[in-house]
């Protein structure tokens, strides 16, 4: 026992476990900030873990050809913004359910991202020998004694995905757009009344979710590793959702959220690297047993709207 | 006066339904126009058609002379037209400002200009006697403040016509004159106003021209001045109109419902009914008025099992039933008419069979052992079908191939098949024209007479007034009195309904 709780000491203690927390909250923080504004606009998106995979396996084949991560990166964008508008299509002009859809296509994307990677590469193990994204230790900062290592040492998609929050925040509340959003998400009818187009609303946002999601897919296989791996996005599109219902589709909340998950996800690798007894099945049963117990504990809170998750028709049949 | 909307011949149909049959009208610059129908007239179906919310089938809309297309909301907008819905088109979860800012593009480009807006919105308020706090958050205010929001919104928007829907139906007396002032101030400004309604003393006491619809047809169109209450009605019923209902007089039984100091809290976690304390008797009907939304609908639930008591007791023939289920209250001779007819009272795919038993089905004759027994229940329906007069294709047909006024039928017929002792009666008539509206009345006062014991909730002041034997007025919770109806009228009721108690009325007295 007092081995374990000094096993424990040890890893909050070391410095590397808080940067593995910044470099795990990343993707699901990109995730819930690219997609918070369509959950607002009423759109229930669990499909960015399908947006995010086929952006990882993107990336990777777009680095390998043309040799730039940057140009995989984009490409990642661009692939999960196609699946996304295939998304949009469904469910916002055909009107089918959300969930049902988000599941199809997550499904969808898992095999198609392997069918694609094994038609290129081939089955084996083999690695395709690319360069993944830089680190960039940002001037001054990154020499700051203990921080720096911490902070202004990674990815630039570690400092993007931090920056959003507050971009996100700004353009939720604070711009014209956040407010039609909003509108459009809570009372869809009402919004339609003054000349907001819900559809179109809709869509745009669904299309940003899937850019960026795409984009958290790109870190996963070219920002942390250089390697796509069959469904290697592990649930975080869903974790990410969760960390938005977490933080009741608020940015600032939602960042909360991500972080706790960002933290279970470092602290399993950890427990798992130090072989502390705990049976490896264990440690990486952690961040999933987070999200149950977040969602447990948020949702009791949670008011939804009306019309999240429900397919807007503009005329029906009206009743005098 | 020039003529600033012409509407020719509009025509709008729906599967099986010819909700509007060429319709022409016309209103004036400045002239507030009634139009006056039953529900199911066509006049809400006729206005979204106006408001670009549906595409009528065939005819013109003129504006100003010209013939115009109006394809959404925001064309009627940026012509100059406004319509204030019977269902706000307000979004909640938002501020008064930003409800007004929505749809309207920005001073300051892409961030929000609120405090312009606001500004704006405190000139227009004062100017009309609108008012209302700008930076409240919609969800918090009254309903008769959210009307106000709408209006303002409606303003904002610089329109020239402004339609109303029903404007009243969510108002106490005293606010319906002051929605009539703030119309008399628009029109005196030159802006036109279109007043749908059913009730006849507003159209009398606001409007300068009458449309009378029926059956999605013009039938009429009069100015108010020569007209009368009753050639309205006559007009907009096609016959005859008997208001009164024959009441033989009260033969008061012993106490059936005994409410004690309940208390609830109601969906958004606020206290609904705060210290509810009365009895109804065998034999009478107690009429609960008010403006919908002051806790009738969380009375009605706590009464028949749906929603959870806090505190205090509930007394059906002297025992106690406070955290009864609904299936128990109705073992025990309750019955209930719910006010929300699509989501409480029938299950509109299921068949007309299948609704009128439902409740009844546990019990023989309709099922012994959990099996069903197909003869008890077949001669149930038909009965009931030839006795509530149900227009079906048969037994087996969908509630939901029903008119409005037949799925209320289904509903009376299984609350009413077993006679029950006690029945809630939820707004027995929404929705219903004026001849079904008299046959549930006279149902009602039936059941009465056997010794029922009825509690009417009811919006409708006119109702309220003919079933009743006595009259309690519930505001924001609280019971405000019950009065006697003979003892009583709608002055008192109104003030009850404003938040004023009996007792301090009484008092007021000289």
């Amino acid at each position: 026992m007092a081995d374990l709780l000094s096993q424990f000491a040890f890893i909050f203690t070391s410095l590397d476990f808080y940067a593995a927390v910044f470099r795990l909250t990343t993707p699901i923080l990109l995730v819930a900030m690219g997609s918070i504004f369509c959950e607002r606009a009423g759109i229930m998106n669990i499909a960015t873990e399908g947006f995010m995979l086929m952006g990882a396996m993107t990336a990777v084949v777009v680095t390998y050809y043309l040799g730039s991560p940057w140009l995989g990166a984009l490409g990642a964008m661009l692939a999960a913004m196609v699946l996304s508008l295939l998304f949009a299509v469904f469910v916002v002009i055909i009107g089918t359910d959300h969930i049902v859809t988000a599941v199809a296509l997550n499904v969808f994307s898992l095999g198609t991202t392997s069918l694609i990677f094994r038609q290129i590469f081939g089955a084996m193990s083999r690695t395709p020998d690319i360069t993944g994204l830089p680190i960039w230790r940002l001037p001054l900062l990154g020499d700051l004694p203990v921080l720096g290592n911490i902070l202004f040492n990674q990815s630039p998609l570690v400092y993007l995905a931090f920056l959003s929050v507050p971009i996100a925040n700004f353009f939720m509340f604070r711009t014209k757009w956040g407010l039609n959003i909003r509108a459009v998400g809570e009372t869809p009818r009402a919004a339609d009344t003054v000349g907001l187009n819900v559809y179109r609303i809709r869509i745009y946002t669904i299309l940003v979710s899937g850019l960026v999601a795409g984009l958290a897919g790109a870190f996963l296989s070219i920002g942390q590793t250089t390697i796509f791996q069959e469904g290697m996005t592990a649930g975080r599109g869903y974790i990410a959702y969760t960390a938005i219902v977490f933080g009741k589709w608020n940015p600032l909340g939602a960042l909360v959220g991500a972080v706790i998950f960002g933290f279970a996800d470092a602290l399993q690798l950890r427990i798992q690297a130090l072989g502390m007894g705990i049976p490896y099945q264990f440690a990486l049963m952690i961040p999933y047993l987070f999200t149950v117990l977040a969602i447990v504990f948020a949702v009791g809170r949670v008011s939804w709207s009306a019309a999240y998750g429900q397919p807007y028709r503009r005329v029906e049949r009206s009743v005098d | 006066m020039g003529e600033m909307l012409r509407l020719d011949n509009i025509t709008k149909s729906f599967p099986g339904v010819l909700a509007n049959d060429r319709i022409s009208l016309d209103v004036r610059e400045g002239e507030i126009l009634a139009l006056l129908g039953e529900n199911g007239a066509g006049k809400t179906t006729l206005m979204n058609c106006l408001y670009g919310q549906l595409k009528p089938d065939a005819g013109q809309i003129y504006w100003r002379g010209r013939p115009m297309e109006i394809p959404d909301s925001h064309a009627a907008v940026s012509l100059g037209i406004g319509m204030v819905h019977q269902h706000f088109m307000l979004v909640p979860v938002l501020s008064v400002v930003e409800n007004v800012s929505l749809g309207l593009a920005s001073t300051r480009g892409l961030l929000l200009d609120l405090e312009y807006i606001e500004t704006r919105l405190n000139t227009l308020s004062r100017e009309f006697g609108l008012e209302v706090n700008p930076r409240a958050v919609i969800w918090r205010l009254p309903v008769g403040a959210q009307q106000r929001v709408e209006i303002l919104k409606a303003l904002y928007r610089e329109i020239q016509l402004l339609i109303l829907d029903e404007p009243t139906a969510v108002l106490t007396p005293g606010e319906v004159n002051d929605l009539f002032a703030v119309l008399r101030r628009l029109s005196a400004r030159g802006v036109s106003v279109i007043l749908i309604t059913h009730k006849l003393e507003e159209v009398m006491a606001i409007s300068d021209r009458v449309t009378v619809l029926r059956d999605g047809r013009v039938v009429e169109t009069v100015k108010t001045s020569d007209t009368t209450p009753h050639e309205l009605a006559h007009l907009m019923v096609g016959r005859e109109v008997i208001f009164d209902v024959h009441k033989p007089p009260l033969k008061q039984g012993k106490i059936a419902l005994e409410v004690q100091n309940i208390k609830a809290v109601g969906e958004r976690g606020a206290l609904a009914l705060n210290n509810i304390s009365f009895s109804l008797h065998e034999g009478e009907i107690l009429g609960f008025a008010g403006v919908d939304g002051n806790g009738q609908q969380e009375l009605e639930e706590v009464l028949c099992g749906l929603r959870r008591i806090r505190e205090g007791q509930v007394f059906l023939h002297g025992q106690e039933v406070s955290h009864y289920k609904p299936d128990q209250l109705h073992q025990l001779g309750l019955a209930h008419i719910p006010s929300d007819r699509l989501d409480r009272a029938v299950a509109v795919k299921l068949t007309v069979e299948e609704n009128m038993v439902a409740s009844h089905i546990s019990k023989p004759p309709y099922s012994r052992r959990g099996i069903l027994n197909p003869k008890a229940i077949r001669q149930f329906v038909q009965h009931s079908i030839s006795t509530f007069n149900i227009q079906t294709p048969s037994p087996r047909a969908a509630v939901a191939t029903l008119s409005g006024g037949n799925q209320q039928r289904v509903v009376l017929a299984s609350a009413l098949g077993h006679q029950p002792r006690v029945l809630i009666a939820a707004q027995p008539t929404r929705g219903l024209d004026v001849g079904l509206t008299q046959q549930v009345y006279e149902r009602l006062v039936q059941e009465r007479s056997r010794g029922a014991a009825i509690l009417l909730i009811s919006t409708e002041l006119q109702e309220i007034f003919r079933l009743s034997d006595r009259i309690a007025v519930m505001y924001r919770g609280e019971l405000m009195g019950i009065a006697p109806v003979e003892k009583t009228n709608v002055n008192q009721i109104g003030m009850m309904m404003a938040g004023v108690r009996l007792e301090q009325q009484e008092d007021s007295l000289p």
